[in-house]
């Protein structure tokens, strides 16, 4: 029986009593209690299955390293699985549940794999399942994945809303145990700014469990004071629920805090994951118990000894009314004591040392409590509970001495300390023979951007088991970093910590000694991914010699605990087995983070309408509330088409394009880019961008030009202005905005630094609305302000004027062959313009236009588009737009690499029209013709691409174009287009442009 | 002008801080050479201001000056009064190399008044949000969320911020979600 005792229990308020949920059963517990504090004290003990045998599992730790007692917690939008029962805080209403089994917890059919254990021993799968090659995808892995594996993602988006917080400081204290607060109280009192960060609720550490004493009084109150003197400095912070995930490079700590989860559904966000950049960070991040390598040690029961303490004082909660406690260590005699004062029975405490002459054992002997040196446990009884233990000796193979009835065993195999943060950039450790243990090497820390170490590892992370070492580390870490940014502590020491003398410990990987193969495979290293000594043992027989293949081999430390309690004892093992020294086996790689942290807190404010910034032009209200059926573009969003009442997508396309070109359509071109480029050297500058000659171009003309890569490749076009002798506004795709004027930055300031060139990025300035169309002109002259005549404004020329007075600038460019004004007026009246157009086209049959209608349009005269007909790899010349690459000109970007052999192969695909045979059937986008001969390789010989493919209301007619194997010389052939379904589409070679060759429908 | 509206046309949101779009913001882009006296008696003509130094933001009655980069400054005056300004300024600068162009409508202005206004940037900047690390007088380029954004306290409680115009929606809404209830990190406060 675990039960709540009559008292005690620091973290718990007996007075409000707390309603949960567990497997649908109703359990009360108190307002502190985590869920495996809750669950112990309603005396249920099994809290999970193991993942690949599913052996019944109990709570094992009390603490964020806990293996087994892993649940799924809330429901829907809050379900989420995985969540350690011993760091879950409960709250009125919390509903959870234990995982990985069918159909109970109590009764589990996978558990039939523990009786089949000696067919999945290490890396079965990879021998077990060989042949058939067939049998593994589509019968042998859905059945391990359904029967493995622990939680279960969850199905509903995610209600929480999560947030990240950016802090700059001097010091970092990743832990509150006494060692944490002495240090931030030493580097706060020095000047420094401090954030020390506690991932439990409380502060103190193990201290006040352990009775330690600090001047003398109780660890406790010297918390207390210390808390007080912290709270009182105005550059300290502290935080708890929060915890240090993560050392990168530089000074970069991710701390993860907690915010709601202890409270259930609530205001504000439920965790927030701090980005932190700190000067010097100090690890005082305690140590892990490690477990003992018994048979049985993972039966439900069996826990460390410090948890079953934490539980008695933390929680006022009995484990079982008799526990064993094993230990290889005087630590584990505390647990003992604790549990003899809080008036329950220890059989016995089992201690494979020889000489037991420490100050604990001699006061646990004074107890009357019965001590067995030189022995072990021979195996643990019991299913879903512990009942007995069997003694046996250390030394020998396990031979029952004798049977030991109990409820449950606390065991100790000795302390590791929490390296990880020091280790997660690159902090080197040193086995520690006498203790068994990695510690920090304080002569290879992290080294930061100049050369120091910037992590420094304090109390028992740097290994000081004993509180008082611990005490005067932290001091002393304090010192060191206040110094080490920049300030002066003062001379003081360290208040002084006392606790019992202990004697060494006793390395003990195996036990016993001797334990048989039968044992070994009983004997559990990594709980949550249920590896045994015998695994270890057979990964090292086959020739696994590295850690980290062993690792992987055998899956340990790969759960979601990364091996916190597994670690040292399996690699203990694999040395053992391959007859080498700790060191030289060395340690797996510890990365971030530390301990599980939440998808969500990663993505922090980025979803729901903060998922991704949307660009919105100056109508774009107006053009949702009108229809418009938007498609993204670039970062922005744009209206394919704007559909009227119950018309399908392609009818209000069709109905577009004929509006247009008989009528006037109206569109927002504000998402093209606009880049002002000045200066006397600004002609000679986009004579290098451009491919063609942008220099000669006279003040108040456009001229249209092609950008390319330095290889070459078609990156850009747009029509370029000149507005001033000094001054250029080029335009750019919707999506080349940002990146061409980076592009144009970049040579700027790299490469021809000297040249007298300004550039800005206005594209967000103007609202540019085009007004197009055989009534265009009617419209603006109605508006009224300037002259729009073709004598006043030709084509391809602009002017700024006033038009419905409003400040405008007319561009006469058209990208739809028609009569075509687009027009740039400030973006904070572009709404204003667009009504006034709307209202006076009224009478001239204007409606609006969408992207879809902006496209086909532009294909029926032969238009290219960037990202249509270009992909990275086409060059103008593959477009036959060679009337807009300059042979005048010097040089130009691309111009050495359009010269190369493959650029100027004559085999390159070019571009042509393509007209099917049978005027409805539309090629689809991206389709290859072939030429009906094949490949070595039994492929159809490809010769050619379609890159635009549309229905041509204007001409009644599918119309594509395409690159294709010599196409400019084979106009009227017909190539084949096979299609998915097995048909091939006919189309015959012509001309790209479909529609009004000689432009006059455009120049008028 | 009476048609012109800024980009979310002076809503505002009472949160932990309040939220307000400062409407239409006369807004000049200024490159050039800061160590050219033309220059700096063209600003001064401008803004009333002498050259800031980098990352500073110099206030006068006229307007401000703020530094964008080693040969950009941004110019903040009345909204009415830019074309005169750039007029002035063009004319003034006629024999320098330099650019002077109206980004007023590009951007949008928000201004985050209440005393956790450095809390909720800190939300959503990487920069130091401190006392020391953001003073009065400094303006910072760097970034809200996922987007470009400059800004610069007023005073302790005040901050003004600017972003592009296209995306003012979304960083109105990334203010507003900071400043909910019950999300103060208390940091600064």
């Amino acid at each position: 029986m675990s039960t709540r005792l009559q008292s005690g229990g620091r973290l718990i308020d007996r007075t409000k009593q707390i309603e949960f949920n567990w497997n649908g059963k109703r359990l009360n517990g108190f307002q502190g209690d985590t869920l495996a504090s809750a669950l112990l004290a309603n005396d249920q003990m099994l809290m999970g299955r193991s993942f690949k045998y599913h052996r019944p599992r109990g709570v094992v730790a009390a603490g964020p390293e806990e293996p087994n007692a892993l649940m799924g917690t809330g429901e829907d939008g809050r379900f989420e699985p995985n969540q350690r029962a011993t760091t879950t805080e409960i709250y009125q209403g919390l509903k959870s549940h234990s995982q990985n089994h069918w159909p109970s917890l109590e009764f589990d059919v996978g558990a039939i794999n523990t009786k089949l254990s000696r067919f999945f021993p290490a890396g079965f799968y990879y021998k077990t399942f060989m042949a058939p090659s067939f049998a593994w995808k589509h019968v042998f892995e859905p059945i391990i994945r359904k029967s493995a594996g622990l939680g279960k993602a969850p199905t509903h988006k995610d209600e929480d809303s999560y947030e990240y917080f950016y802090a700059h400081v001097d010091v970092v204290v990743a832990g509150g145990g006494i060692a944490g607060l002495q240090a931030a109280l030493t580097a706060g009192q020095a000047g420094a700014t401090v954030l020390l960060m506690e991932q439990a609720v409380d502060y103190g550490g193990r201290a006040i469990t352990d009775g330690v004493t600090i001047g003398g009084k109780p660890a406790a109150a010297w918390i207390k004071s210390t808390l007080a003197a912290l709270k009182k400095l105005p550059n300290v912070q502290m935080r708890t629920r929060m915890m240090a995930a993560g050392v990168y490079d530089h000074g970069y700590l991710l701390g993860y805090e907690r915010l709601t989860d202890h409270m259930g559904p609530s205001d504000g966000p439920r965790q927030r994951l701090w980005r932190i950049r700190a000067k010097r960070i100090v690890t005082a991040t305690g140590a892990i118990e490690r477990p003992l390598s018994f048979a049985g040690n993972d039966i439900p029961g069996v826990m460390l000894a410090g948890a079953v303490r934490d539980y008695i004082a933390d929680y006022g909660v009995s484990v079982g009314d008799r526990t064993v406690v094993v230990t290889n260590n005087d630590d584990g005699y505390r647990t003992a004591i604790a549990l003899h004062e809080a008036g329950l029975n220890v059989p016995c405490i089992i201690d494979p040392r020889g000489d037991l002459d420490g100050e604990l054992p001699a006061k646990a002997i004074a107890l009357g409590i019965r001590v067995e040196n030189k022995s072990a446990i021979g195996k643990v009884k019991g299913g879903k509970r512990v009942e007995a233990v069997t003694l046996c000796a250390q030394a020998g193979e396990g031979a029952t001495l004798e049977e030991i009835k109990c409820d449950a065993v606390a065991m100790s195999g000795g302390w590791s300390p929490v390296v990880h943060l020091w280790s997660h950039c690159g902090g080197k450790l040193n086995w520690d023979a006498d203790t068994a243990m990695f510690r920090p090497d304080p002569a290879r820390p992290p080294l930061g951007a100049d050369g120091t170490g910037f992590v420094i590892a304090t109390g028992t992370a740097n290994g000081h088991l004993d509180a008082a070492a611990a005490l005067k580390d932290g001091h002393a870490a304090g010192m060191t970093a206040a110094k080490e940014v920049g300030y002066k502590p003062a001379r003081a020491a360290a208040p002084l910590a006392a606790s019992e003398r202990e004697a060494a410990m006793m390395p003990v990987w195996s036990m016993p000694q001797g334990a048989s193969y039968e044992l070994k495979s009983k004997t559990f290293l990594d709980y949550q991914n249920d590896v045994k000594v015998s695994d270890v043992r057979l990964a090292a027989q086959e020739g696994y010699e590295s850690v980290e293949h062993t690792k992987r081999y055998t899956t340990l430390g790969m759960a979601t605990d990364q091996g916190k309690l597994s670690n040292i004892n399996g690699l203990a093992v694999l040395a053992d087995s391959l007859n080498a020294d700790i060191p030289n086996v060395g340690t797996t790689t510890f990365r971030p983070p530390y301990h599980p942290i939440s998808l969500g807190s990663i993505a922090g404010d980025a979803h729901n309408e903060l998922f991704k910034p949307i660009r919105k032009t100056p109508m774009h209200q107006w053009i949702d509330e009108n229809g418009g059926d938007w498609e993204p573009v670039a970062d922005w969003r744009r209206p394919y088409c704007y559909k009227q009442g119950s018309e399908s997508v392609e009818d209000a396309v069709t109905r577009e394009i004929l509006n247009t070109r008989e009528n006037c359509g109206l569109l927002d071109a504000s998402t093209l880019g606009k880049i002002i480029v000045k200066g006397p050297d600004a002609g000679k500058f986009l004579d290098m961008m451009y491919t063609n000659m942008m220099s000669t171009l006279k003040v108040g003309h456009c001229r249209y030009g092609l950008m390319c890569s330095e290889n070459g490749f078609l990156s850009d076009d747009g029509v370029v202005a000149r507005l001033d002798e000094n001054t250029f506004l080029c335009h750019t795709t919707s999506g080349g905005s940002d990146r061409i004027h980076a592009h144009m930055e970049e040579w700027l300031q790299t490469e021809w630094w000297d040249w007298k060139v300004y550039t800005a990025n206005t594209t967000e300035q103007y609202a540019q609305i085009a007004v197009v169309g055989p009534n265009a002109r009617k419209v603006l002259e109605k508006l009224g302000g300037m002259d729009v005549s073709a004598e006043a404004l030709p084509f391809m020329t602009f002017k700024d004027g006033e038009l419905g007075g409003i400040k405008a600038r007319p561009y006469r460019i058209s990208f739809s062959g028609e009569l075509s004004y687009e027009i740039a007026v400030p973006a904070s009246q572009g709404q204003a313009f667009w009504d006034m157009c709307m209202e006076a086209g009224k009478e001239f049959g204007i409606q609006p236009y969408g992207t879809e209608c902006l496209h086909v349009m532009r294909a029926e005269k032969g238009f290219i588009m960037i990202g249509d007909e270009t992909d990275g790899t086409v060059i103008p010349q593959d477009l036959g737009l060679n009337w807009a690459i300059s042979k005048k000109k010097e040089d130009f970007l691309g111009k050495r690499g359009q010269q190369r052999s493959h650029m100027t192969d004559p085999n390159r695909w070019k571009l042509v029209g393509l007209k099917t045979v049978d005027p409805a059937k539309v090629i689809p986008d991206g389709a290859y013709a072939v030429d009906g001969t094949m490949r070595e390789n039994g492929m159809h010989n490809m010769i050619g691409r379609v890159t635009s493919t549309y229905f041509s209301p204007t001409l009644n007619h599918s119309i594509a174009m395409g690159l294709v194997l010599n196409g400019p010389d084979r106009m009227g052939e017909v190539i084949d287009f096979p299609t998915i379904g097995g048909e091939s589409i006919k189309a015959e070679i012509c001309d790209p442009v479909f529609l009004d060759k000689e432009g006059a429908r455009q120049n008028v | 002008m009476s048609n012109a509206v800024s980009a979310m046309n002076g809503a505002s949101f009472k949160g932990s801080v309040t939220i307000k779009d400062t409407g239409l913001q006369g807004m000049i882009t200024l490159r050039g050479d800061f160590k050219s006296a033309v220059v700096a008696k063209a600003l001064k003509t401008a803004t009333g201001t002498a050259m800031p130094e980098t990352g500073q933001i110099l206030h006068s009655a006229k307007g401000s000056a703020a530094w964008m980069s080693p040969d950009e400054l941004l110019l903040l005056v009345d909204y009415t009064k830019v074309d005169a300004i750039i007029a002035k300024l063009d004319k003034a600068l006629s024999g320098e190399h330099a650019l002077v162009i109206n980004v007023s409508d590009a951007r949008a202005m928000f201004e985050i008044k209440g005393a956790a206004t450095r809390d909720i940037l800190a939300k959503g900047s990487p920069a130091d949000m401190s006392k020391e690390g953001l003073p009065v007088g400094v303006m910072r380029r760097s970034r809200l969320g996922q987007l470009a954004v400059a800004f610069w306290m007023d005073d302790e409680k005040t901050a003004h911020m600017v972003c592009f115009r296209s995306v003012g929606e979304h960083v109105f809404m990334w203010l507003k979600n900071a400043s909910e209830k019950g999300s103060l990190p208390k940091y600064y406060t």
